[in-house]
Formats: structure tokens, sequence, C-alpha cells
């Protein structure tokens, strides 16, 4: 079966999620629909000195040694078994496509860089130079999780992906991106499946810190669960957090044919790059736009057949009033009829993994007839006027759905999803 | 192949090595009769040695102060370079074109602040708490735009905002694999009809200590850094090994009837891009390079230019030159490793290389090769041996394999 423009339709087969809300579809749906907050004081190192010291960590999770990459890699792997088991595909030892892997960049630890400094014998001053004469003896591996190809090489070899796995980046979209490129690649005949995943285990000290610096990240640690508040007045930031998910991507005919249970349909994707600033979108919202519509063309659907966006809502002001201009310039009246909600008032913002994790939701609620809740919407923005879903989850039917993704670096993504045709 | 494919033609480049600042200036030193000189850096990673490029006069392409200001060296080279390869498309003062443009850029990252690592090893050597102090120190002594300059996505956030590539954005990250990725997804687009026109490439500082730390952990820095890469298995302790080179390279992709309709001259076409990947357990690279040579269809009979990312690490560069060896028209093969020249550079690797492997093909033969050499290959060539095709390999020093095909458009 093709879609509206001749290509092979794109179907949804097997979905893995875990994120600070719990492990797997169910604790995690269970949550997300009950408005249950993921978020928590970070007790995983001293927060002491931090501007924030809360986050929607993965607390029951740990890996030995724990670092930023064995991490990602591992709850990555969760999710990948997860949607391979659901999918009917778990226990081969080939996965029959790509691997597009969403993920962190990767850095080296500072636990390594002390360890070196220990070695290294230096008196008085330490430097580069003195770790030179330490760096052979680091553990080994140490170095394979420093570098940045290595999760996807560590996901490719246990689930026996094709060819050569893709780790990207667009920043807070690249679960959106790994989706596209999935589609993409199976659209071009190349294959008939791919693994799309996204993971992100990026949160330590420095990048904390960064985010910090650049005020993007929500100072109200007196009472986690309330701090994520999309859409709301008092929003002052995202609540940074870890998580990861799976999408199970084949062509429609692969999987009627092998009688997979077809979850959903991706439909289409959009992007479009904005050229204002490194970290604002452009006030014209034009960029913002442009990939919503791009989105809407590839799937070719009419904006007033969107029954609902799971929006990017990250609880920045920035964002939120720019995703609110943007929904209101495409969708006019119907923006009255249409519920949009944010999960990221329950997990925080999963960054890389976001788009992924939205993805799993977005056709979960589609599956389901339930759209998940904004929760923490005491004090609405007076200025924003949307139907966010305040507090509780909402029986509806949900046809077409459509969720947003937007990064720094100007990256703006948009996917269209869709239930089985009849 | 499900879908018809069509011509993919490189129509614009833009290249920055130790060689010199500019397609033109690295194919004069590379074509010229005299050994090339490229620049060393043996000072800020010594007693390590990395290429390094020449002074370069940004402004030509970055024109604001400011946006230089908000990028580091690496992000500075790749937009830079960005900017050359739209220039030499004719595409930089087509707004709407470049609005409309793909781009794909396989970006490293985590550039950082020397000053306020160096100062916290310090720190380090007496701290009571650690952690406290990390938190104390990174707080106070990053800078907040320093972030940015470290985000490997914001090399293409970059060319977006100072050059006006807006159509898509997409960073791959995965050293060597990364470039291998993003010249192949942005040549299968143009061919399957998914985009007519993809800006693609990379850029790497290697005059970076946190940079050549990470190498030298396991133990992977060269320092006789002249010494052609086939050669180097053959010191003491066998293991070879590489020296960062520091470089840019991109490329214009264009659906050919795109271009033509533009009036644009090609420099090259680019008939295939491949790529693997897998553990490398001893014969994985020839392995792969005998099924990527036939994936790819490159030639098997006549006359033959290889360009080779080969690094210089032992295992997988002898396999390569074996694999070179054993073809059935090794003799005529005219293979080129820039490695002793320009250094190795990660993602950009294969941009680098692959826009070498075009101009060639432009310019139908092979450059001089200065040394560089592989035995067992190209001794039926004439001395000025005319090529057609030319297969650009790139073998990762740890993982990842890709290749290239590129042709004389005549």
């Amino acid at each position: 079966m093709k879609d509206k423009n001749g290509f092979p339709l794109i179907a949804v087969t097997g979905m893995g999620i875990l994120t600070a809300l719990g492990e797997g579809r169910d604790d995690n749906w269970a949550a997300l629909t009950q408005g249950k907050s993921g978020i928590r004081q970070i007790t995983r190192f001293p927060t002491e000195g931090l501007r924030t010291t809360i986050g929607g960590t993965i607390d029951f999770i740990d890996v030995e040694p724990f670092t930023c990459a064995s991490f990602t890699t591992e709850i990555a792997r969760r999710t990948a078994a997860e949607a391979l088991e659901q999918a009917g595909l778990a226990g081969q030892a080939e996965f029959p496509g790509p691997l597009f892997m969403a993920m962190p960049p990767i850095e080296m630890e500072w636990s390594m860089r002390a360890a070196m400094v220990d070695r290294s014998g230096a008196q008085g001053d330490a430097s580069y130079a003195d770790l030179y004469r330490a760096a052979k003896q680091s553990a080994p591996h140490d170095r394979e999780l420093c570098l940045f190809g290595y999760i996807a090489e560590t996901l490719a070899e246990e689930f026996g992906t094709q060819g050569s796995p893709v780790s990207l980046t667009t920043a807070c979209a690249s679960g959106a991106t790994a989706i596209q490129l999935a589609v993409e690649a199976i659209r071009r005949g190349e294959t008939e499946a791919a693994l799309a995943v996204a993971a992100d285990g990026s949160m330590y000290p420095e990048t904390m810190i960064r985010f910090s610096l650049l005020s993007a990240l929500s100072t109200q640690n007196v009472d986690p669960a309330k701090a994520s508040k999309p859409f709301s007045k008092k929003r002052d930031g995202f609540v940074m957090a870890e998580g990861a998910a799976t999408l199970v991507m084949e062509s429609y005919e692969r999987a009627k044919a092998r009688g997979a249970n077809i979850l959903g349909i991706i439909e289409g994707c959009g992007e479009k790059a904005d050229s204002f600033h490194r970290t604002r979108s452009n006030p014209d919202g034009k960029a913002v736009i442009a990939a919503i519509e791009n989105a809407l063309k590839d799937a070719g659907r009419a904006p007033h057949e969107i029954d609902y966006i799971n929006a990017h809502g990250t609880s920045t002001p920035e964002n939120d009033k720019m995703e609110h201009f943007v929904v209101k310039s495409i969708f006019g009246d119907h923006t009255a009829d249409m519920p949009i909600s944010s999960n990221k008032s329950m997990i925080g913002h999963t960054l890389t993994a976001a788009g992924a994790i939205e993805a799993v939701f977005t056709l979960m609620t589609m599956q389901h007839g339930r759209i998940p809740p904004t929760i923490n919407y005491d004090e609405p923005d007076p200025d924003i006027d949307l139907d966010v879903v305040p507090f509780t989850a909402r029986d509806q039917d949900v046809a077409v759905a459509m969720s947003n993704s937007f990064g720094f670096g100007g990256q703006n993504a948009s996917l269209i999803f869709a239930r089985e045709p009849a | 192949m499900g879908i018809e494919q069509r011509e993919v033609w490189i129509t614009g480049i833009g290249l920055v090595t130790a060689l010199g600042d500019g397609v033109e200036a690295n194919w004069a030193a590379l074509t010229g009769t005299a050994q090339p000189t490229p620049i060393l850096d043996r000072d800020v990673v010594a007693p390590f040695v990395v290429h390094h490029v020449p002074e370069i006069d940004f402004s030509t392409q970055i024109p604001k102060r400011g946006d230089q200001r908000q990028m580091e060296l690496w992000q500075r080279l790749g937009v830079y370079a960005a900017g050359l390869a739209l220039d030499a498309a004719s595409a930089n003062d087509d707004e709407e074109l470049k609005s409309a443009m793909d781009m794909i850029v396989a970006a490293d990252g985590g550039e950082r602040d020397i000053e306020t690592d160096n100062n916290l090893f310090t720190g380090l050597l007496t701290a009571e708490d650690r952690e406290a102090l990390l938190i104390e120190r990174l707080s106070n002594d990053l800078r907040p735009t320093l972030f940015l300059a470290q985000l490997p996505n914001l090399v293409a956030g970059n060319i977006s905002i100072v050059h006006g590539v807006t159509g898509s954005s997409r960073t791959f990250m995965g050293e060597e694999a990364a470039g291998h990725d993003a010249i192949r997804i942005a040549h299968s687009r143009i061919a399957a009809g998914q985009s007519e026109i993809c800006l693609v490439g990379g850029a790497f500082n290697a005059r970076r200590e946190d940079m050549v730390l990470l190498f030298e952990m396991d133990g992977y820095n060269w320092t006789e850094v002249e010494t052609p890469v086939w050669q180097r298995s053959e010191a003491a302790d066998g293991n070879g090994g590489l020296a960062l080179g520091s470089m840019a390279a991109f490329l214009i992709l264009e659906d050919a009837a795109h271009a033509k309709a533009r009036g644009v001259t090609p420099v090259a076409a680019l008939d295939a891009v491949v790529a693997s990947r897998g553990k490398r357990t001893a014969g994985h690279v020839t392995s792969t390079l005998e099924q990527l040579w036939q994936t790819a269809n490159v030639p098997t009979e006549g006359p033959l230019g290889v360009l080779s990312g080969a690094t210089g690490v032992a295992g997988s560069t002898a396999e390569e030159a074996e694999f070179l060896r054993e073809l059935d028209n090794a003799a005529q093969l005219d293979v080129r490793a820039p490695g002793h020249l320009i250094g190795h550079g990660l993602e950009s690797e294969f941009p680098v290389c692959l826009s070498l492997a075009a101009l060639c093909a432009r310019d139908g033969q092979m450059y001089p090769d200065h040394g560089g050499r592989l035995t067992g290959t190209g001794e039926a060539l004439a001395s000025a041996n005319a090529i057609e095709q030319v297969a650009v390999i790139s073998i990762g020093h740890w993982r990842g394999e890709g290749l290239g095909l590129v042709r004389k458009v005549s």
C-alpha cells in the first residue's frame, strides 16, 4: 500500500519506552494518564552549589561504570528490546534494517580525568601535558566510552541492525529526526524496516551548569513535581530529564505480510531550519510554521484534520509562547477544537530523546483514545489560549495526531501519525 | 532499489587542510613538483604533533565579528568551508536556493576551555571535596556561550545563521562513520528524488589537548608524521598510528538536471556511496571492502584512481593495502593516501578525501604521490596516467568503513 505521494506507507509495529515515570509502555502510560510527575531531587550526584537541583532522573537503573555513554546505551537498549518484543522480532540474530540513533554529545568523564590527574604524579600544578603521561593506564574501554560512535555500535552489535548505524543529533528535535531518517530510508526503497532509537542520559553536573548558564533550566527546586509547568504563567524553564524510546518501523506491506500488529502509521514528516539565532526562534515564527506545514503537506493533511497535538511544550517562557503563536497561525479557528498537551509537564525534557518518547506517547494516545494531560496548569498564561487538557487525562477519539520538536541551532521538526487504514 | 536513481553531481567544494586554505591552494600544493610542506603544530599538544590549518581570514565568509566570537575554531572552519562550497557552486547569492537547500553535517563536538580544565586539574590535586570543587569552578569559570560552541549541531546552526541554508539541517556524529553516513544519505536522498541539492561536509580541529589525550588513551598518537601511512606498521612496536589533522570540507551535491538548469558545471559525478560497520576482528576490513566494492560497482578492470583515508593504524591499514594489492586490476591502480600530508580528520576525513578525489577526477589524473606510494599496485600505469574514476576509501580508526566512487563528467 502506498501513501498519498506514491511512496510506501510506513507502519509502526513495536515501541519501547523508559522515562522517570518507569520502565516500559504499561507503567509509563498508567503514570502519564494519571497525571503523575517523575521529577524529583537529584540524588545521583551532589547538587550543592547548582542553581537547579531537580530533574527527571531514572534512579531505578544503574550501570557500572556509570558514564553518560554507558547509561545512555543501557536505557536505549532496554527500549529497543521492548520494541522488538512487541514487534514479534525479539531473539533474532539480525534486525532486517538500519539503526538511526539519536543521542547526546559524549565527552570524557571528569572521573576519568581525575583518575589521570592522580596517576600523573603531577606536583603543585597539573595540566593536560601531565595527563598525557597517565592516559595509557586508563581502564580498558574507557576511551570507547568517550566516542560518539560507541552507543550506536553497541546497539548495532546487540540487535544485528544492517549497514552503518547513523548516530545523529538535531538537539532537542533529535528523536523526531531519527524517525524522519527511518521514514525516508523506507520510502527510498533501501530497506523495508528500520529501527529508530533515541536516548539521553546526559544529566551530570557539567551539562546542568551549561544549561543553567544559558538560563534554560527551571530553578523551582522546592517542589520538584510542580516545576515543569508548560503554558503556565509562572513557567521559568525546562526540567532536564533522562529517557529513551524505540520505534520499530516497517513498510506497511511488509508488516501486513508477516502478520504484525500495526500500532499506527507515520504519515508525514516536516522540517525547516531557522537562521535567526543560536538558541531562539525568529519572532516571526516562519521556520517553525514551515516545519509544521511541510509535515502537513508530506502527510497530505489539511490543518482541520489534526485531532490532537503532542506539544514540544518545554515550560520555557519563550518556547511555549512561540508554540502558541505558531499553532494559532496555522490552525486558526480549529485550535479551539484541538487539544494540545505536553508530556514534559510530567517527564521533564528528555532532550535528545524527547521526539521519540513523545512519538510513542502520541501513538499510545491514538491507540487508547485517551489524551494525557498537562499537569501543573494552576495558573494559565493569560496570553496562551490553548486547550492544554489540564490536570487530568481526557477520553477522546484521536484519529490523526501531530508531534512537534524544536531545538537549539534552529532545529524544527514535526511528525504526523494516523491509524492503520481501514 | 525501488526508486529510479538520478545522477548526482558535485557542483561545489570548500576545502581547508594543512596544505592550504581553499581548493586551489590545496590543489597547487599537491600537484606542484615540490614535496608539499604541511603546517605542523608541535607546540600546543607537545610532545605530540598534529597537522594544522593556515591562518585564515574568516571574515571573508563570516563577516560579523559577533558570529565568529560565538564559535570555536572547529565551528569556524566548518562555516568557512561551507561558504567556500556555496561560492564554488554559484549558490551563495541565491537566497531562494539556499532556503530550500538541505544540509547534513558530520560533526565533532565538545571543544573545551583548556585553561578552565587545567585549573581544575591543579585543584583536584589538593581538593578534599572534588565534586564540590567541580561544581564551584565550572559554575564560575565556564563562559555561557561556550556550551553553544561545544554542541555538535551548532556547526549546522551557524551555517544557517551565517549563510542562510535552511531547507533542512541534520547533524551526524560517530567519528569517521559520521562522514560516511552524511555523504551517503545526502547522495541517496538526491538520487531517489527526496532532495535536489544538499550542502554536506564536516570540520575538525586537531589542535586540542583534550582530543590528543583521548587518542593517547589507546596509544593511537603517531609522532613521525611524515612517514607515509602504509609504512607505519614497520616501526618498532608494529602498531602504527595516526596524527590528527585539522581540516574541513564541504561539498554541494546536486541532482544533475537541477545543476544543468542552473547552468552550473560539475566538478565530478558522485556515482556511489556505501558504508558498513562491524567488530574489527582479523579479516573484517578485507571482507567489508570486498562487499562495498561490489555494492558500489567499482570497476575491477582497467585504470582506477584510489584516494584512501588510511589512518596508519596498523591492522586496518594493512588489510586495506592487502585488499588493493589483491584486486584484479592492482597493476592499474593509482593509489594516493594523503595521511602523511594532512593528518587524520575523523568526521571530516571522508568529506576531505572525497573532495580530493573529485579534483583528481576533474583533472583526469591523480596528483604526484609525494613518497606515499603503495607498493604492489600501479606497476602497469603510464607516467602520466589518465583516469576517469576514483574510488574513495575511508576505514575508521576504530569502527566504520566507507567507500565512494567519483567520475569525470565529460
